[in-house]
């Protein structure tokens, strides 16, 4: 009973800061929204109708947010299902956003700080890209081959961070911030070459991906909804046996926890550091060919879009845990479509959810302004990893 | 001048610190303070000399009533404290470490150093300390930065002094000159507050003794009484202090290094020439102030060290060169020198801290899947095997106690198949009750035929285990003797200096 207990005691307090912060980022995010507005500012001198445009801006901004990313009565007219349209887009963001986020949360449970899942990411979508455009495979095979592809690229180059670290010190989030320069630039670079080229077309876009290589879709053309989100998903939970059940994840853990203990027990740290990164490379580009291959089609200039960066949020958020970063992932997933309706449909522009996001973050990573807040003792603060990564 | 604290009450959280402190030092009076670990006696005299204020009580100087906030307040009422960690800053001379935080200067911002090295000079001549003012700290022995700290007290004329472990870093030899000076201070007039854990220290030097326990006074002594007596009172049962040993039954070479060398990234010579043998059914002491190459050569054995030349034999086997793993594996059971920082993962449960170092055999793992059952069911015998006193398996190492956080360690290292036992400062921070386990554990690892070789800068540890002595001293052993060595002998080849007479 007790131990049960225990248990629910323990994600209470550990899912008690995240909610808190979130929740105070909303709330700052509305006082945002409202003054954003100009109109309110005519109506200061009564302070009724001053509080009434406010609240209303902001409702109406949070309404739409709601409409763009779960559910909206407007589209049920024709079909009742049709109005969980924005909910569809929601997972279609998340799934490349759950990898990148795994990514990151894999490679700091070993002690890594990993800035590079966004270029990581870009080399996974020039895997995919090459593999699913230049090849005619049958379908499924190619888009296995596609995503093999993908992991292999993105594998090696996170792989060449644990590698330097491993051999030579340098320090993981100096290297990997530096190759995420290098990535966007060589993505530019191949994107002008004649392979990348699409034909009769001067802008930077490669060629589509073959039919047999994209992910299949759920629910039919109507939705852009596909397969990948159940990839995500199978991965996280992969990464989460991988970590508690097996013996590499016991070595990783082990090495990210304590290097030196970890070293006296007979651990070869090198190699955790290098397979560490390999397969965090891997996973952040699992993410990009997910986005290539499930629903863009095609290579881009943007087509990282901030997926890399998000990441740190969201295993930041979601505590450097499996289950955390998926929930945190569809959050920020929910954010980026509701985002794009919200602006659409009322005067609050998009970036109001850049700051939501940075305001979460924020909090996490501060949190005695959240206890102070809310009087709380005893709540597992998050400082340990945002404030553990340099020093890893 | 006369110091006391009247109802010293200090908690941090649910921690009480210190619960009703009462303690009355007389003038002239070496007052010494027992206690364990733990116990409180930092926290109070960190109170004294106002790094932590109270949550009550009352400090009286010669009688009268005093606020101490801050250092500076406790030095202008007179106090002054040498602590454990010098607070010296090492690429300064003696002098201007003197002055800091006091500096006069001379037209143009010069430093005016020619009054405080007059001074220097005076209080060196009348203690007979040896102190050059213009020495730069980092070149000097530990002992002799102890004295600039002392010195630095007597300067700004503190009439209370206080010593917080002062012998912990120190030889045999400084220890015995450290208590002279404490007497001559005494006669000055001086009043010494004398913190320890070292039953034999309190005896050679103390007026009175006040012995605390859990943060509360629970007796006064005088240094008559005898280190059972002593002993038992700081630890709330009585205690036996003598190890009993049955004679060694001596096997053959498990353990055989010879002329090991290791080097640092830089080139600098950890160790050379390092040649020791250690047979089965025998305790090797090492023996050596701290920093003479003990901690190198326990990693070197492991591989630990990179730059290594030299054999290792394990039965015959040269292990240099192996990997981490493979060395434990030959058969060496390693309890490293600091479980918190390089013995133990804290954030790791105990039955994870149980196979840190076979977590891939079996039965801990089969292949890639590590087996949480096993592991917590093997953990479980362990914890009742070595007495670990804990809420279970899954409990975090971080909320045990240091004894059972060194417990564990010796659980995991001596529950697997092995031949030689190095064991790096084994007891560094334990309690009376848990040094006692561990002795007893080591003996019997003795008695059951394996090779030990223990690391120690505590003499009453290694003359109560060893069989043997091999006193380290600037990276090579000077010297193996037999345990009958006398005290003064053994300090005498630890400060690098060989007698005439080898018994």
């Amino acid at each position: 009973m007790s131990k049960i207990k225990k248990a629910i005691d323990d994600t209470f307090r550990s899912i008690t800061l995240p909610f808190l912060a979130f929740f105070l980022a909303i709330l700052s995010g509305g006082l945002l929204i409202a003054f954003s507005d100009p109109e309110i500012y005519k109506l200061w001198r009564s302070p009724l109708e001053f509080l009434g445009t406010g609240f209303t801006s902001a409702g109406q901004a949070y309404l739409a947010l709601i409409q763009g990313s779960i559910f909206d009565v407007n589209l049920t007219s024709k079909n009742f299902l049709l109005g969980f349209y924005p909910l569809s887009e929601t997972f279609v963001v998340a799934a490349p956003l759950i990898l990148t986020g795994l990514s990151v949360t894999l490679a700091f449970r070993a002690g890594l700080f990993n800035i590079g899942a966004q270029g990581q990411f870009i080399f996974g979508a020039i895997g995919a890209s090459y593999v699913g455009f230049h090849f005619i495979l049958p379908p499924v095979i190619h888009a296995v081959a596609a995503i093999l592809g993908a992991m292999l690229c993105a594998g090696l180059w996170g792989g060449l961070v644990g590698f330097l670290k491993a051999r030579t010190g340098a320090h993981e989030v100096i290297v990997t911030i530096m190759l995420n320069y290098i990535s966007v630039y060589f993505l530019l670079w191949l994107l002008s070459t004649q392979t990348f080229l699409r034909k009769g077309r001067q802008d930077p876009i490669a060629p589509p991906v073959n039919e047999n290589a994209q992910l299949p879709k759920l629910f039919g053309m109507d939705y852009r909804i596909n397969l990948g989100i159940f990839v995500a998903l199978g991965v996280a939970y992969l990464i989460h046996i991988l970590l508690l059940r097996t013996t590499w994840g016991f070595q990783f853990r082990a090495v990210g926890a304590n290097t030196l203990a970890a070293k006296t027990a007979g651990m070869s740290v090198p190699f955790v550091l290098t397979s560490v990164m390999v397969i965090s490379g891997a996973l952040a580009g699992l993410g990009g060919a997910v986005q290539v291959l499930g629903s863009e089609y095609a290579l881009t200039a943007g087509v990282a879009g901030s997926f890399g960066f998000d990441a740190i949020t969201v295993a930041l958020l979601g505590r450097a845990k499996p289950l955390g970063t998926v929930l945190a992932a569809l959050l920020f997933g929910a954010l980026r479509a509701g985002g794009l309706t919200m602006q659409a449909n009322t005067t609050t522009p998009i970036d109001i959810v850049l700051v939501i996001q940075a305001l979460v973050v924020l909090f996490i990573a501060a949190p005695a302004v959240v206890r102070a807040i809310f009087r709380l003792k005893n709540v597992k603060s998050g400082t340990d990893m945002a404030a553990k990564g340099w020093n890893g | 001048m006369s110091v006391e604290l009247r109802g010293i009450t200090k908690s941090f959280g649910d921690l009480v610190a210190n619960d009703g402190i009462d303690l009355r030092v007389e003038t002239g009076e070496i007052h010494a303070i027992l206690g364990e670990n733990g116990a409180g006696k930092s926290t109070l005299m960190n109170i004294l000399y106002g790094l932590l204020s109270p949550d009550s009580g009352q400090i009286l100087v010669d009688e009268q009533p005093v606020t101490i906030s801050e250092p500076s307040d406790a030095l202008a009422a007179g106090i002054g404290m040498v602590h454990q960690h010098f607070m010296l800053i090492p690429v300064f001379t003696v002098a201007e470490n003197i002055v800091l935080g006091h500096e006069k200067v001379k037209g143009l911002g010069v430093l005016e150093l020619d009054q405080a090295r007059a001074e220097i000079t005076r209080i060196s001549q009348d203690f007979n300390f040896d102190v050059d003012p213009d020495a730069i700290v980092e070149t000097l022995p530990v002992g002799i930065q102890q004295r600039v700290e002392v010195i630095r007290a007597l300067i700004y004329n503190a009439k209370v002094l206080i010593l917080d472990e002062p012998t912990a870093v120190l030889t045999p030899q400084e220890t015995d000159e450290l208590l002279q000076v404490m007497k001559n201070l005494k006669k000055r007039g001086t009043s010494i507050i004398f913190i320890t854990h070292k039953l034999r220290e309190v005896q050679a030097a103390a007026d009175r003794i006040t012995i605390i326990r859990r943060g509360k006074v629970v007796g006064t002594a005088l240094p008559s009484a005898t280190q059972e007596e002593l002993a038992a009172q700081m630890v709330g049962r009585p205690v036996d202090l003598t190890l009993t040993k049955k004679p060694a039954v001596i096997g053959s070479n498990v353990l055989s290094i010879s002329n090991l060398r290791v080097i640092d990234n830089t080139g600098r010579e950890l160790l050379h020439s390092v040649s020791l043998d250690v047979r089965a059914g025998e305790i090797v002491a090492v023996a050596g102030v701290q920093g003479n190459g003990q901690s190198e050569l326990a990693r070197a054995i492991l591989n630990l060290e990179e730059h290594v030349s030299g054999k290792i034999l394990i039965d015959g086997k040269n292990i240099v060169g192996e990997t981490v793993r493979n060395s434990l594996h030959s058969g060496i059971a390693f309890i490293p020198e600091s479980r918190e920082i390089d013995g133990l993962i804290s954030s790791f449960s105990l039955a994870e801290n149980l196979i840190l170092d076979t977590y891939n055999l079996p039965p801990n793992a089969s292949r890639l899947l590590m087996s949480p059952d096993k592991i917590s069911k093997e953990a479980t015998k362990r914890i009742a095997e070595f007495d670990i006193r804990s809420q279970g398996a899954s409990e975090l190492v971080s909320s045990l106690s240091g004894g059972n956080k060194q417990k564990v360690v010796l659980a995991r290292e001596l529950s697997r198949p092995v031949k030689v036992v190095v064991a790096s400062q084994p007891t560094r921070g334990l309690d009376v009750g848990s040094i006692e386990f561990v002795h007893e554990k080591i003996v019997q690892e003795r008695d059951a035929g394996r090779a030990v070789l223990l690391f120690s800068t505590e003499l009453d540890e290694v003359f109560a285990l060893a069989d043997r002595i091999a006193v380290m001293y600037r990276g090579t052993i000077i010297d193996i003797v037999p345990a009958s060595i006398s005290r003064s002998d053994l300090g005498l080849l630890m400060a690098g200096i060989k007698p005439k007479v080898n018994s």
